[in-house]
């Protein structure tokens, strides 16, 4: 059991995540929730490739062995860049709303306002 | 307390016990099953793509619509953030 | 934003050729070396992030505009899926890799096993790196860009 410790560790991620975006009301915080959910989740598909003492998948001057997985490291790279782009339109959404309502708080910003 | 409060400790509650449960009845760190696929990409990625790199091999010969998919939706982001911060010329 | 003091001025002078030019390795040995398109791009840009934090938002809007930026960034698209239908006109699929085994320009194939490698191999892949890499760097520096810029002019109109 003291060997799943990767696993406990993305757990831990995504459960800190999901505190920050159930129990906060501040709307930027939120968006801290969901950055921390989405490492987590990049972190789980990167343990599921791992053979016991593997090195990298490169051949360039490698010292030999059994290589690891190359494709969820492949779909990692994919994954980051979705979440780079989804973190700035959310945040350039959030400037919008405070220009508009004047206050950060989730729960003045629910009636359409003229 | 607010019945949200309440409704958000329940259901934060269950959703650790399950995660908890899940994270020790995982299969042990470093023991794969099969990987047949992988196999024949690390046997073979050096005659048919030329390449010294598994992974690029793997996102831009064997995957390269996932990269094109990426792309767009980084170019659709930029789009949007420009057009969010336009300054219109209404005086 | 206002500009930083002197000391952090010089020290960005120094720093940001090095920075550059270290993005620019890891971009162009992608076949090789851990690393690639989207590694090296963000590399580059986060030293070019480093320039406008460190000299203030008006003096490098004055120096390059948002719409050249732009059209840095859809030359990289383009040329991205140029090189994939090249491979439709030359070969047999969509994205075939149509310079591997030929003798025009990146053709040769490497020894199997280990050891060390040139730059001469691995057909398309390094062409495509180089899109991709121009892609993400324009990408990125405009999205930092245009937010700092809306900041400042939203606090002068404010006045």
């Amino acid at each position: 059991m003291i060997y799943n410790i990767p696993y406990i560790a993305v757990v831990g991620l995504i459960l800190l995540g999901m505190y920050a975006l159930v129990f906060k009301r501040n709307l930027i915080k939120m968006v801290i929730g969901i950055t921390l959910i989405e490492s987590g989740v990049n972190m789980f598909l990167i343990t599921l490739g791992y053979r016991k003492e593997s090195i990298a998948p490169i051949y360039t001057s490698s010292p030999g062995g059994i290589m690891s997985l190359p494709v969820p490291q492949a779909l990692t790279l994919t994954s980051i860049v979705i979440g780079v782009a989804v973190t700035a339109l959310m945040l350039s959404l959030v400037i919008h709303i405070y220009r508009h309502y004047g206050s950060l708080d989730a729960k003045n910003v629910r009636r359409l306002k003229e | 307390m607010s019945t949200r409060t309440i409704a958000g400790t329940i259901f934060f509650s269950i959703v650790f016990a399950f995660f908890i449960f899940i994270a020790l009845m995982m299969h042990p760190f470093g023991v794969l099953n099969e990987s047949e696929m992988d196999d024949y990409i690390i046997d073979n990625t050096q005659e048919e793509t030329g390449a010294n790199n598994g992974v690029t091999s793997v996102v831009f010969d064997y995957r390269g619509f996932d990269t094109l998919g990426e792309a767009t939706v980084l170019f659709t982001a930029v789009a949007g953030v420009i057009m969010l911060f336009r300054r219109l010329k209404n005086d | 934003m206002t500009e930083m003091s002197k000391i952090v001025r010089t020290i960005t002078n120094i720093a940001f050729p090095l920075s550059m030019i270290f993005g620019f390795y890891v971009i162009a040995h992608g076949h090789l070396t851990p690393g690639g398109g989207f590694q090296g791009g963000a590399v580059v840009a986060s030293a070019c992030a480093m320039v406008l934090v460190a000299f203030g938002s008006k003096w490098t809007i004055g120096k390059i505009k948002e719409k050249r930026l732009s059209v840095l960034e859809s030359l990289g698209a383009i040329g991205f899926i140029g090189l994939a239908l090249l491979g439709l006109v030359f070969g047999i699929a969509f994205f075939h890799n149509f310079l591997v085994g030929s003798d025009y320009l990146f053709g040769i194939i490497p020894a199997t096993g280990s050891g060390l490698a040139d730059i001469n191999t691995a057909g398309v892949l390094p062409l495509m790196n180089f899109a991709v890499g121009i892609k993400v760097i324009a990408g990125l520096f405009v999205i930092v860009l245009v937010m700092a810029y809306a900041a400042t002019s939203y606090k002068e109109d404010k006045k």
